[in-house]
């Protein structure tokens, strides 16, 4: 069947518990740019057990239509009955782009699928837009138009690369959560509704769910606050995030920090930023006793406003920040505290 | 039990990053380590043996010189080492390179597969669970703890905010977090040892069931459409003040910004 026959673009709707994951609506938001810039349509693929009462809420965010694989296999996240799901839906309804969250779940959903349906698969993208490929043409050789341009940083950062999907569909990626805008929702918005099932039996890839160990938090989720103060090995010790935790709670933020932080014990890993924490994009960041590797800069450069406070001046975390401030952070911090405190009720 | 471990040669990113006009990565021009996943996979793999017995297999793709990483592999302990390079092999996406490493692991018995969950150079995470598609395997990947249960693996599985314990009946695929282990360090008779050891070379007449079509650059779905060094935003403002002043500084930017 030739490539032109697969239509649409789809998102995978990341549901854990029955609640629909932040990177769904994040991914409709996309997915709507890009069918508006293909004039084609959205569906978002919603698997799991009793979700079908989501689907108004994909609707309101951006799905012109649901297809809800409902069945009791799919209750909890396991590779197999979900591979199953997704590669059924895309043989049946054969879309042209298919992404999927760089999630812990989509990051293992996503390759198992790829390969099942025998297509490319790009990671981790944090920019999708359509074009041409080969971008500029080539004496000898088509110039495909229409192509799903997928963008993602490589070597820890240090790199950029633009990827095609020229010869394969679906033309699939993983998106990093954080990094594509949500649409305002459009309470009342219905979506078309599609049941499919295309029946799961047990074979030996199903692996057996011993148990299920939550790991209770009551921190805030740092992708989704609107200002962070993160703190990184140049706050000194554990106890003196004292600071920083003062200086968030008077300006409204919360606490983050860099890898270096976590590393030594200071901090859990929920709260790191950089490559291989979370990618965030606060209106307001700031960098407090923090180099600013390449490492950490990949996950907070796109925040609105970057302040940075660093008694080293040729610390790296200079060149990302919008207002660099050279001084001793055990100076500095609590005076701002105390004037924050003056001005914000 | 017989155990693969698969185990990449990468580019330290420490030290820069060189192309290929094509676009592709040159990894002849820089320092190259065994990728940190990977080694967490390797010592789950010795730990095993050490408790159960087990033979342990690595297996890798690339340029002649990714010997250097069996070498070392087989230096920590482990007994057999495979390297599978050949021209017609380069340029390989992940679809491309699973399908070349699941031609390699056709040829070999195994109760257990183990990979990185993900590389430092591409960061993909796609290897593992795509090896495991090719070869009709269960796979459980981001592994925090593995154990052996009769014929089955019991492996810690990690998620955002939970983990699960997952049992899978061998053979399987794992792919490990570097978070699983402390991996340990050569030793000098291994080291020795490893030196004069001899490695299984293979080439693409070796792979079973695979065709030419899925290897190399031309058998990869996706393409390179351009690549480069990262651009970055430009340096805002940089002041050195006193304590009071720079907190003046602040609280102007933020009035402006119309933060507070």
């Amino acid at each position: 069947m030739g490539l032109e026959e697969y239509k649409g673009v789809y998102v995978f709707a990341q549901q854990v518990d029955n609640e629909l994951s932040g990177i769904a609506f994040e991914l409709l938001g996309k997915a709507k740019e890009l069918a508006g810039d293909l004039n084609t349509d959205v569906t978002a693929v919603l698997i799991g057990s009793g979700v079908k009462g989501l689907a108004d809420q994909l609707a309101e965010y951006g799905a012109d239509k649901v297809i809800v694989v409902d069945d009791p296999e799919l209750k909890e996240y396991r590779t197999e009955p979900y591979a199953h799901a997704l590669s059924s839906v895309i043989n049946e309804y054969k879309p042209e782009i298919v992404l999927v969250g760089a999630t812990a779940i989509g990051r293992d959903l996503g390759p198992r699928v790829s390969a099942r349906v025998a297509t490319g698969l790009t990671a981790d993208c944090t920019v999708l837009e359509i074009g041409d490929f080969p971008l500029n043409p080539i004496p000898g050789q088509e110039q495909k138009h229409n192509q799903l341009l997928m963008t993602r940083p490589a070597f820890g950062g240090n790199t950029i690369a633009t990827i095609a999907c020229p010869d394969n569909r679906p033309q699939m990626a993983t998106v990093r959560p954080g990094v594509m805008q949500k649409r305002e929702p459009v309470a009342g918005a219905k979506a078309e509704v599609i049941d499919y099932n295309p029946g799961f039996t047990p074979d030996h890839k199903y692996v057996e769910i011993v148990d299920i160990v939550k790991e209770l938090s009551d921190t805030v989720d740092i992708m989704d606050a609107k200002i962070l103060v993160s703190g990184g090995r140049g706050v000194g010790s554990p106890e003196n995030f004292k600071i920083l935790e003062d200086l968030a709670a008077a300006i409204g933020g919360t606490v983050s920090c860099s890898r270096a932080v976590v590393d030594s014990g200071w901090k859990p890993k929920e709260l790191q930023v950089g490559q291989t924490g979370k990618t965030v994009r606060p209106n307001v960041y700031f960098a407090i006793g923090i180099s600013g590797a390449i490492q950490h800069t990949a996950g907070m450069e796109e925040s609105d406003i970057i302040v940075a406070i660093n008694k080293d001046s040729n610390a790296p975390i200079f060149d990302v920040a919008d207002y660099g401030i050279v001084g001793d952070l055990n100076k500095i911090v609590p005076k701002l505290t105390e004037e924050l405190k003056k001005v914000v009720k | 039990m017989k155990i693969v471990v698969c185990v990449k040669q990468v580019p330290d990113t420490k030290g820069g990053v060189k192309f290929n006009p094509d676009g592709t990565l040159d990894r002849g021009a820089m320092l190259a380590i065994m990728n940190p996943d990977d080694k967490a996979g390797l010592e789950a793999a010795l730990r095993l043996k050490d408790e159960y017995g087990a033979e342990v297999t690595v297996l890798t793709m690339g340029l002649p010189k990714a010997e250097e990483v069996l070498r070392e592999a087989m230096a920590m302990g482990a007994d057999k080492g495979i390297l599978v390079t050949d021209r017609v092999l380069g340029g390989a996406d992940t679809w491309a390179t699973s399908t070349t490493l699941a031609g390699a692991l056709r040829n070999l018995e195994y109760d257990l597969i183990i990979t990185g969950r993900q590389a430092i150079d591409g960061d993909t995470a796609q290897v593992g669970p795509q090896i495991s598609e090719h070869l009709d395997l269960p796979v459980i990947s981001y592994a925090k703890d593995i154990k052996i249960e009769g014929d089955s693996v019991v492996v810690e599985r990690q998620y955002d905010d939970r983990y699960h314990v997952l049992k899978a009946k061998m053979p399987c695929l794992v792919t490990a977090l570097s978070e699983l282990n402390e991996p340990r360090y050569m030793t000098p008779g291994g080291i020795f040892d490893a030196y004069d050891a001899e490695i299984t070379v293979w080439g693409r007449k070796d792979l079973k069931d695979v065709d030419d079509a899925n290897l190399g650059l031309n058998g990869s779905p996706t393409k390179i459409a351009k690549a480069s060094d990262k651009v970055r935003k430009g340096a805002g403002e940089k002041v050195e003040l006193d304590a009071d002043e720079s907190v003046a500084y602040i609280m102007g930017k933020l009035k402006e910004k119309h933060v507070i």
